[in-house]
């Protein structure tokens, strides 16, 4: 067990902590909370995997921007958790149960278990810096770039409409 | 000049690649979970959110251990950040979008339920 | 010596040297703390013609004092230890926990809000980047100092916002509400000035920033540096950068989240004792490391004056000696210029709270949204038109661009605001007002243009 395997392991467990909660948490408070703490864990699972700049993104993005909507939504919606439980007791959590398990263990013998020991060529992996995801980002991958950036200003203008009262 | 800035990549070389999997199928099932059996929109939505991370979570770790099967370690590096940007990009989309229309129902109904959202009726 | 036990540190056990630079920082903001709040208190109290808190730590010595000199004298502190002493009350106070808050989100959320403020100073060099400041300064030089910034600023809406749905309280749920979607607002216009800055930069590393900005002015005078508040882009972008600021530390005019006439204290209304003073701690050290965000980022860092001491010795004939004395002080005086430079923000923070009366909810979207956003946008562009035009046509070619830039925009700008001017009529009232004693007048009220008054 080295340094950064228990490093590991404390932050996996805390992004999986953030996992089992947005699902259980009867709250709906509670779950994005608990979703905040799984996506800044996140980030920083990025920084061990080299990635500064997707890991600081992760967490402006996710942490910062998108999880604020999210609270601002469920507090405009006024729902105190009474309402909604996992629906632990009816048929449709077995089923969900097991095909979620199912399709787990599937992944798991596939695709994970192979891996489980590499640890992967050693190579320079500087790759991670705002230099370098820019330069790829606006020279081999321009023109999905752009395609992006449509999508977004598509989702601005549909999410003015329908905030607006009459339409 | 003396510089502290610790290669962040260079210190990290003894986890397994299937650490980093084992997590992302993790999220990846407990939020294919979440989807299945809660009633809450807003939260279903964040469960959404919960798989589209699991999978760059995915992504970012296969992009650090190039297999040796690829070719160039560094494109396939860059390839599988670039995914996650875009990723990244259409989730925030779909949460401007989505939002959007629970509000709306919201609005229409004052109550949302996923159970109970039967009619395409406004 | 002091310097050689921390380069042997530093080549030993780097480790145990990010723990110290850690520490330089958290001991700086904890111990800054109590005297800001002092002196926010006094000048506030001396802008709006009070006292202030002056008495407390004042020493009178009895008549019969041993001591000769000090016999029936008083030793006044001017109320320093008065944030000392609030600090011994808060802790003495009752902690109430009202019976309907949600538990843990109500313990969590004091917490959540100190945690950025303390976090977002480990990429802000306050010291030189060479010598002994080189390796205790800044707890990390990463890369992307200035997203770190944004992205951890970013994060202190939850400790608000949760104290507010914590408390089941409707004032302070309004309060939360209200500073989720004033912190979403500014944090746009804040990211796209500081955008401006990266890309002039070209760089997002902080130590690279202040780097930069000792360079010769404008490209062209070498003994001056060019700190951005001095180049006409980077001037619009610091103003922008500073009201976007004022807006994320929730501070007058922006404290919409805790207004007191309309939401009693808004999120924090159900907090008492120690949490209460989490949260008054975690806006002051918010503060604090802001005005340091604003002074690396726009004043030079920690650079006392904008001159280049290191040039004039080397190609002024004269008063060498005295530059290189300079030098030295310019570097060695760092982390005190610097803590200045803090205070300076904090007074400014002050002044404009005594100023400066609350804006109105509409009014603050309206300025985020409808002002600084576009002006940040249009400053961008220009910014990345210097750029180009720097690459292609060298230094002048980039600032006749950047002013012809401005200039054709300040035109549109005007035009189109003469459009808005003109197209919707203003509304019109008539009021008519009754006074039996003297002869009946009418009184035309119009909101565009002055009209003659009707006869009545």
């Amino acid at each position: 067990m080295t340094l950064n395997q228990i490093a590991f392991l404390v932050m996996g467990a805390a992004a999986l902590f953030g996992a089992v909660g947005v699902v259980f948490f009867r709250s709906p408070v509670r779950a994005a909370l608990s979703l905040v703490i799984n996506f800044f864990v996140l980030g920083l699972i990025y920084f061990m995997l080299g990635s500064q700049m997707l890991g600081i993104s992760q967490i402006m993005v996710y942490a910062g921007a998108i999880m604020v909507l999210f609270l601002f939504v469920v507090m405009m919606l006024r729902d105190d958790g009474k309402t909604d439980k996992p629906q632990t007791q009816e048929g449709k959590f077995l089923v969900g149960l097991v095909a979620s398990l199912a399709i787990a263990a599937l992944t798991y013998v596939a695709v994970i278990s192979p891996t489980m020991n590499y640890t992967g060529e050693k190579f320079n992996r500087i790759y991670g810096t705002p230099q370098s995801i820019g330069t790829v980002l606006f020279t081999q991958y321009v023109w999905p770039f752009e395609v992006i950036s449509i999508l977004l200003l598509v989702g601005i203008v549909g999410s003015i409409m329908l905030a607006k009262r009459k339409f | 000049m003396l510089s502290h800035l610790i290669p962040l990549a260079s210190v990290f070389d003894d986890v397994p690649l299937g650490w980093f999997l084992t997590l992302s199928l993790l999220m990846f099932t407990l939020g294919g979970l979440g989807v299945m059996i809660r009633r809450n929109p807003v939260v279903v939505f964040m469960c959404i959110e919960l798989m589209l991370n699991a999978v760059n979570l995915s992504f970012l770790s296969f992009a650090a251990y190039p297999s040796p099967v690829v070719g160039d370690p560094n494109q396939a590096a860059m390839s599988g950040q670039m995914m996650v940007i875009f990723v990244m990009a259409i989730a925030a989309a779909e949460v401007a979008v989505g939002l959007g229309i629970i509000m709306a129902i919201f609005r229409q109904k004052n109550e949302v339920d996923v159970d109970e959202m039967s009619t395409l009726r406004g | 010596m002091v310097a050689e036990f921390f380069f042997r540190l530093h080549a030993e056990q780097p480790i145990l040297l990010g723990l110290i630079r850690c520490l330089f920082v958290l001991v700086a903001i904890l111990s800054l703390v109590p005297p800001l709040i002092w002196w926010e208190r006094r000048l506030l109290s001396w802008m709006q013609d009070r006292i202030g808190p002056n008495r407390s730590g004042t020493i009178t010595f009895p008549d019969n004092f041993p001591v000769k000199g000090l016999a029936s004298k008083k030793i006044r502190t001017f109320g320093l230890i008065q944030p000392l002493l609030d600090g011994v009350k808060l802790f003495l106070k009752e902690d109430i926990t009202p019976n309907a808050v949600d538990r843990k989100i109500y313990f969590i959320a004091p917490a959540l809000a100190l945690f950025p403020a303390f976090a977002l100073g480990a990429t802000l060099p306050w010291g030189p980047n060479y010598g002994l400041y080189g390796i205790l300064t800044p707890i990390a030089d990463v890369e992307i100092g200035i997203l770190y910034v944004l992205a951890i600023s970013s994060l202190g809406a939850y400790g608000i916002v949760l104290a507010g749905y914590a408390s089941n309280n409707k004032y302070s749920l309004m309060g939360g509400l209200r500073a989720s979607a004033q912190l979403i607002s500014y944090e746009l216009a804040m990211a796209m000035s500081v955008a401006c800055i990266i890309m002039a930069v070209g760089s997002m590393k902080l130590t690279q920033v202040v780097a930069i900005q000792e360079d010769a002015l404008w490209g062209a005078v070498p003994f001056l540096q060019n700190w951005f508040i001095f180049t006409p882009f980077g001037f619009i972008a610091a103003i922008i950068f500073l009201i976007a600021l004022i807006a994320e530390t929730n501070r007058a005019p922006f404290d919409l989240p805790e207004a007191e006439n309309e939401l009693i204290a808004g999120y924090h209304t159900e907090y008492s004792s120690m949490k209460f003073a989490v949260f008054f701690m975690g806006e002051y050290a918010a503060m604090f490391i802001f005005s340091g965000v604003f002074a690396t980022l726009f004043l030079g860092g920690y650079n006392i004056l904008p001159v280049n001491w290191g040039w004039m010795a080397e190609n002024l004939g004269w008063g060498q000696g005295l530059w290189r004395a300079l030098e030295g002080a310019n570097y060695w005086l760092a982390p005190i210029v610097f803590l200045g430079k803090c205070f300076a923000g904090i007074t400014f923070f002050v002044w404009l709270r005594a100023t400066l009366p609350r804006l109105r909810y509409d009014q603050l979207m309206n300025l985020g949204w409808k002002s600084l956003l576009p002006l940040s946008v249009a400053n961008f562009i220009v910014v990345g038109l210097w750029v180009i035009m720097t690459k292609m046509y060298g230094v002048m070619g980039g600032w006749i661009a950047v002013l012809a830039a401005f200039g054709i925009l300040t035109v549109l700008y005007l035009n189109l605001v003469k459009i808005a001017r003109t197209s919707p009529p203003m509304e019109k009232r008539t009021v008519t007002l009754v006074n039996p004693t003297s002869e009946r007048r009418s009184v035309t009220m119009v909101d565009a243009k002055p009209q003659e008054t009707p006869q009545a």
